[in-house]
C-alpha cells in the first residue's frame, strides 16, 4: 500500500519526508480517516434499514412490535394474489412509462429551444426550474387548488371557450381524468430536471460540428437525427435514468391529489406500501410491497454504472 | 425567400413550445399569488373571472395563516431541521467529498461511485424499518428523528459534489502549504477549506432544499400538528381545515417554495454537473 501511494505521487513522499512521518501524514491512512463517518453514517442509515426491510418482507411484523416470526415468502404470494397489488402494478407502470416518454419528448424540444441564447433566457430557466425546486408536496396543493371540484380555474376556461357546460370535469373524480391529471403533475415535477440535465448535452457539443453539418446541407430533422441525438444519448440516459427512479419511487402526488382514488385507479406500488405498511400498520406486507420497486432500483443502478465506466474510459 | 420562410417559421416554433410550456410550469405559482391576495367573496364568486380582481388586494389571508394556524411554527420546525441537517451534512460530505477527490487510489472512484448509488435508493424503500428504528430511538415524533434520518440522502449526493469540486483545485495549493509545515490534515483544514467556501455553500443550499422537499419521512414520523415541518403541515392539516379556506393555503404554498428557488437558482449549475456525473465535458 505505501509503495503503490510513494509510486503514484513522488512529490507527496518528498514532502512528507520533511514533516513527522505520522498517521495525519499518510495518505491511505487519512483517506480513510476523513471518510470513515459518512460511510458509517450510509451503512447505519441506508444499509441496515435495507437489510431489514429485506427481512420485514419475509416476517410477520406489525407496527405494534412483538413478533418478528419468520413466515418465509407469504407476504409475497399473498401480496401478489390481491386485485389491490395488481391495480397498483399496472397503475405504477401506466403512470411511469407515460410520464417518461412524455418527458422525454418535451424536455428534449424544451432544450433544444432554450440552446441559443436570447434575451430573458436566464428568467425562463429560472421560471421552468421552478416546479422541480419548490418542495413537491407544496406544488401539488396548488394543482389540489387547480383542479377543486368547483372553483376549478380548467373548468372556468373550458366554460369560456364553451368546451363544457354546466359544471365542468370533476379532474380528480374520473378514473381515466384523475391519472391524466397526475401523469400531467408529474411531467410538471420531473420536466425540468430532465430539460437542464439535456441543456448541459446540448451545449457541450462543439459548434464545428453543427457547422459542418449545415455545410453539408442537413436540414433541422436529419440534422436533428443524425448529428445531435447520437451525441446527447449517454446524457439522455442519465435524464432517464433519475426520471425513472423518481417517478416510480414517488407518493408525494398521488397521496395529495387523489389518495390512490377513485376506486384506487391511481393508486401505486409506493403509495400502496405506504397505506398498507404506516396507515394500515402491516409492516411487513407494506415492505413486500416496497419491494417490488426493488428490480427498477438494480436496473437503474446499473444504468448508472455503465455510464461512470464509460466516462472513465474516454 | 423561402430561406427567411424558414427561419421565421422556426422562430415562431420555438418561440411557442417556450411560451406554451414556460406557462405550464410557472402557472400553478402565479395562480398561489392571484389567490393568495384576493378578497374571500371576490374568491368564490362563479361569476367572476378568476384572473381578475375584483376587488382590491387583500392581506387578510396571509394574516390568519400567521395568526391563526401553526404555519410560523412549521416554517421554524423546518428551519430547525434545515440548519442541523445542513451542519451534519458539511461535517460528514466535505471530508468525504476531499478524500474521494485527492487521497484516493483505485478505491476511491468505485467508493464515489457507490456513495452516489446510495442516493438512488429512495424513501419508499426504507421508511418503514426506518419508522422502527425511530420508535425504538424514542425519537417518533419527534424533529430529531428528521435530523438523524435526513443525512442518510443529503451526504451521498454532497460527498458526490464536493468530490468533482476538490477534484478541480489544483494539487499544488496543498504542496505548497505542506512545503510550509503544515501536516497533510493541516493543510486540507487551514487551506483547502477556506478555498472552497463557494462549494461548500453549494451543499449546504443543495441540502437545504432537500429537506425542505422531503414529505415520506416527515408524515410517517410525525404525528402531532405542533412538531410538523411546512412540506407536511400544509398538505395534511391546512388542506382539511375550513373549506374555504383556500387564500391563506396559497399564501402558505407560495411562502414555502418561492424564496428557496430563488436561493437554489443561484447554484443551478454546479447541481446540474453532479447530476450529469460527468458525462458532460
Amino acid at each position: 500500500m505505501e509503495a503503490s501511494t510513494s509510486v503514484a505521487h513522488p512529490q507527496n513522499s518528498a514532502s512528507r519526508a520533511k514533516s513527522r512521518a505520522s498517521i495525519l501524514d499518510s495518505e491511505s491512512w487519512l483517506g480513510w480517516l476523513l471518510i470513515a463517518p459518512a460511510v458509517l453514517y450510509i451503512t447505519l442509515l441506508v444499509g441496515l434499514p435495507f437489510l431489514m426491510a429485506l427481512y420485514y418482507s419475509v416476517s410477520d411484523t406489525t407496527t405494534g412490535g412483538g413478533s418478528m416470526g419468520f413466515v418465509g415468502l407469504r407476504n409475497f404470494t399473498a401480496v401478489i394474489g390481491t386485485p389491490k397489488f395488481q391495480t397498483a402494478l399496472k397503475n405504477t407502470l401506466t403512470f411511469g412509462l407515460i410520464s417518461q416518454v412524455l418527458i422525454l419528448i418535451l424536455s428534449n424540444a424544451l432544450a433544444l429551444a432554450l440552446q441559443r441564447d436570447f434575451p430573458g433566457r436566464r428568467l425562463i430557466r429560472f421560471l421552468i426550474l421552478l416546479p422541480w425546486v419548490a418542495p413537491i408536496s407544496i406544488g401539488t396543493i396548488a394543482w389540489l387548488w387547480i383542479f377543486d371540484s368547483t372553483y376549478s380555474v380548467l373548468n372556468w376556461i373550458l366554460r369560456l371557450t364553451g368546451l363544457v357546460q354546466g359544471q365542468g370535469y370533476m379532474w380528480l373524480g374520473l378514473p381515466h381524468l384523475a391519472m391524466g391529471s397526475i401523469i400531467a403533475v408529474n411531467i410538471w415535477r420531473q420536466l425540468p430536471l430532465a430539460t437542464v440535465i439535456l441543456l448541459a448535452g446540448y451545449g457541450s457539443i462543439p459548434q464545428d460540428i453543427h457547422d459542418a453539418a449545415a455545410v453539408d446541407g442537413a436540414g433541422f430533422w436529419r440534422h436533428f437525427f443524425q448529428v445531435t441525438l447520437p451525441l446527447i444519448l449517454p446524457i439522455t440516459l442519465v435524464a432517464l435514468l433519475f426520471g425513472l427512479i423518481f417517478t416510480f419511487t414517488d407518493m408525494v402526488i398521488i397521496y395529495n391529489l387523489t389518495r390512490g382514488g377513485p376506486f384506487d385507479t391511481t393508486q401505486v406500488l409506493a403509495s400502496l406500501a405506504f397505506y398498507t405498511g404506516i396507515a394500515g400498520g402491516d409492516l411487513a406486507e407494506g415492505a413486500a410491497i416496497a419491494l417490488f420497486l426493488f428490480p427498477l432500483l438494480l436496473a437503474v443502478a446499473l444504468g448508472f454504472l455503465m455510464i461512470a465506466h464509460r466516462t472513465e474510459v474516454t | 425567400m423561402v430561406e427567411s420562410f424558414r427561419t421565421w417559421g422556426a422562430r415562431l416554433t420555438r418561440a411557442s413550445i417556450l411560451g406554451v410550456l414556460t406557462f405550464f410550469f410557472a402557472f400553478p405559482f402565479l395562480w398561489m399569488l392571484i389567490t393568495a391576495f384576493k378578497q374571500t367573496g371576490d374568491l368564490y364568486d362563479l361569476q367572476h373571472n378568476p384572473f381578475l380582481f375584483y376587488e382590491p388586494p387583500t392581506l387578510e389571508h396571509v394574516k390568519r395563516l400567521f395568526y391563526e394556524t401553526l404555519y410560523g411554527q412549521w416554517l421554524l420546525n423546518t428551519a430547525f431541521v434545515g440548519v442541523l441537517v445542513v451542519l451534519i451534512t458539511i461535517a460528514l460530505a466535505v471530508p468525504a467529498g476531499y478524500a474521494l477527490g485527492r487521497l484516493s487510489g483505485g478505491w476511491g472512484a468505485r467508493l464515489g461511485i457507490g456513495i452516489f448509488l446510495t442516493y438512488l435508493v429512495p424513501p419508499t424503500l426504507l421508511f418503514i424499518p426506518l419508522s422502527r428504528v425511530v420508535v425504538n430511538l424514542h425519537l417518533d415524533d419527534s424533529l430529531w428523528s428528521l435530523v438523524l434520518v435526513y443525512p442518510s440522502f443529503t451526504v451521498p449526493f454532497s460527498a458526490w459534489l464536493m468530490m468533482g469540486f476538490f477534484k478541480a483545485i489544483p494539487r499544488d495549493v496543498e504542496e505548497a502549504a505542506m512545503i510550509d509545515g503544515y501536516s497533510r490534515l493541516g493543510a486540507f483544514f487551514r487551506v483547502v477549506v477556506p478555498i472552497s467556501m463557494s462549494g461548500i455553500l453549494t451543499v449546504a443550499i443543495f441540502s437545504f432544499t432537500l429537506v425542505m422537499q422531503e414529505f415520506v419521512y416527515a408524515v410517517t414520523f410525525i404525528s402531532s400538528v405542533r412538531n410538523m415541518t411546512v412540506g407536511i403541515g400544509v398538505p395534511t392539516f391546512l388542506v382539511h381545515g375550513d373549506v374555504y379556506f383556500w387564500g391563506s393555503l396559497m399564501a402558505g404554498c407560495f411562502i414555502a417554495s418561492v424564496p428557496v428557488a430563488i436561493l437554489y437558482n443561484f447554484f443551478v449549475d454546479r447541481f446540474i454537473s453532479g447530476f450529469t456525473m460527468g458525462a458532460v465535458k
